[in-house]
């Protein structure tokens, strides 16, 4: 069964050998012409106004966590639909009454405001 | 031959395929563009613009290679790094055909047939926000910051929903392994005829997680400059949109393979023919699939407008999610009281 994994592992190799490759190459390959006002960020032609490293709207980071909740309660869904049929209907009352918390849950979460983006 | 030598080659075909075809993606991008607004589209490298992508290829590596003064350097080398790896992974998992006899020897089309294949799809796709993220904070410019935050929440939140509508799916086959779920349908018996809802969130999802029209956010020309990738050039940014481009061909194959059949097709045990040649029409069929969904992306990437971000967050979690249930339920539902 181990055995199994190895191709994937040659495949990792064949594919950072293609990015090692292409990326020495390109900075090889390309003329260096720099200058300080070229190294700088570009801002659409104007001078570039402080840093980009500034506290940031919260929301994206609710979304990242909201994620990480919901993802694990989706793993949890996906032994059970493998053994669904095994399982029969008890496992599907069961699922049931899971399902009922994880879109509470989700409820919860649009009624706490953290996906309304338009405030 | 030996199995191990035989996995080599193979895997170095795939590689070279999946390449070559990211690379005609482009060409054939804007040649459906051209054709969609009734224009010529490229013409001048090769006849009909056959070359175009190798001249492409070729001036992105002959670009100068600019690193800004004030990004994290290591990181921006290390943000287009990790987009490509994560996108050449996926393949591995894939069954590209039926066996194959060579001198009595089987050999599977399939680089790594492991029971966990779906698991490892959308491992390998959730490691590829890492890369866009990476980019776009270490080039420390505010479009890109903008442009890897929108793409980093928007593929989070559109995998949930992918993860939820694959459960129905997987409800019905009871594996993981890709090679068993597309054997599961011979002939015509494509799990789009039994799971038309959940194939919709699948695919709506692959869009999203794909970043294309309506869901390009991340570099919406006119407000973004050019969202994650605004401060990169040469080869790097051209693994970026190579990265791209292999996640929608990976996207396709994973839809044609879980949803329409992967290498089956109509009246393959019927018409009598010997076990190699159905494995060669049945590659030939599965990418012929494959290039059918790459246009549709394509078709729909010059037909829609984007969606604004709220909508965007709205559609993920309070459409297709609750969606993504209800089709799960209803599958269960349908297993429970018709088939046993």
């Amino acid at each position: 069964m181990r055995d199994s994994y190895i191709p994937i592992l040659i495949q990792f190799i064949v594919v950072i050998g293609f990015v090692v490759v292409t990326m020495v190459a390109t900075h090889l390959l390309g003329p260096k012409r720099n200058s300080i006002k070229k190294l700088k960020n570009f801002e659409c032609g104007i001078e570039s106004q402080g840093n980009a490293r500034k506290p940031f709207s919260v929301k994206f980071f609710l979304v990242a966590i909201l994620f990480v909740l919901f993802d694990v309660e989706i793993i949890f869904f996906y032994p059970w639909a493998i053994n669904f049929k095994e399982l029969g209907m008890k496992g599907f009352v069961e699922m049931l009454v899971f399902v009922v918390f994880v879109l509470f849950g989700l409820f919860y979460v649009i009624k706490k405001k953290a996906l309304k983006w338009d405030e | 031959m030996t199995e191990l030598t035989f996995k080599i080659i193979f895997i170095i075909i795939i590689f070279g395929l999946t390449l070559l075809i990211a690379m005609y993606s482009t060409l054939a991008e804007r040649k459906v563009a051209a054709f969609l607004q009734d224009r010529i589209g490229p013409n001048r490298a090769g006849p009909f613009g056959i070359l175009q992508p190798v001249a492409d290829g070729l001036k992105f590596f002959f670009k100068e290679e600019i690193i800004p003064s004030t990004s994290n350097k290591i990181l921006f080398i290390l943000g287009p790094c990790i987009a490509i790896t994560t996108a050449l992974m996926t393949s591995a998992v894939l069954p590209w055909g039926p066996a194959i006899t060579i001198n009595g020897q089987i050999y599977n089309l399939q680089v790594a047939d492991v029971n966990i294949g779906i698991l490892f799809v959308f491992g390998v796709v959730s490691l590829g926000v890492y890369g866009i993220m990476v980019g776009g904070w270490a080039s420390n410019n505010k479009y890109s910051l903008l442009g890897a935050l929108r793409a980093s929440s928007q593929m989070i939140s559109y995998e949930l929903a992918m993860g939820m509508s694959l459960i129905a799916l997987l409800m019905s086959s009871g594996t993981l392994g890709v090679r068993e779920i597309v054997e599961q349908q011979p002939g015509f018996h494509w799990n789009v005829f039994y799971q038309p809802l959940g194939f919709l969130i699948f695919m709506i999802c692959a869009f999203a997680e794909t970043n294309r029209t309506p869901f390009d956010l991340p570099e919406c020309e006119a407000e973004l400059v050019g969202g994650y990738h605004t401060e990169y050039s040469s080869m790097k940014l051209g693994l970026y949109l190579f990265a791209e481009y292999i996640n929608m061909f990976i996207s396709s194959a994973v839809m044609a393979s879980l949803y329409f059949g992967g290498y089956n097709f109509p009246f393959m045990n019927e018409l009598g023919l010997s076990p190699n040649a159905i494995s060669i029409i049945g590659s030939s069929v599965f990418f012929l699939k494959i290039i059918i969904f790459i246009f549709f992306f394509m078709w729909v990437r010059w037909t829609i407008p984007r969606f604004r971000f709220d909508q965007l967050m709205h559609l993920g979690w309070k459409v297709l999610i609750p969606l993504a249930v209800l089709n799960m339920m209803l599958t269960g539902l349908f297993i429970l009281f018709f088939k046993s």
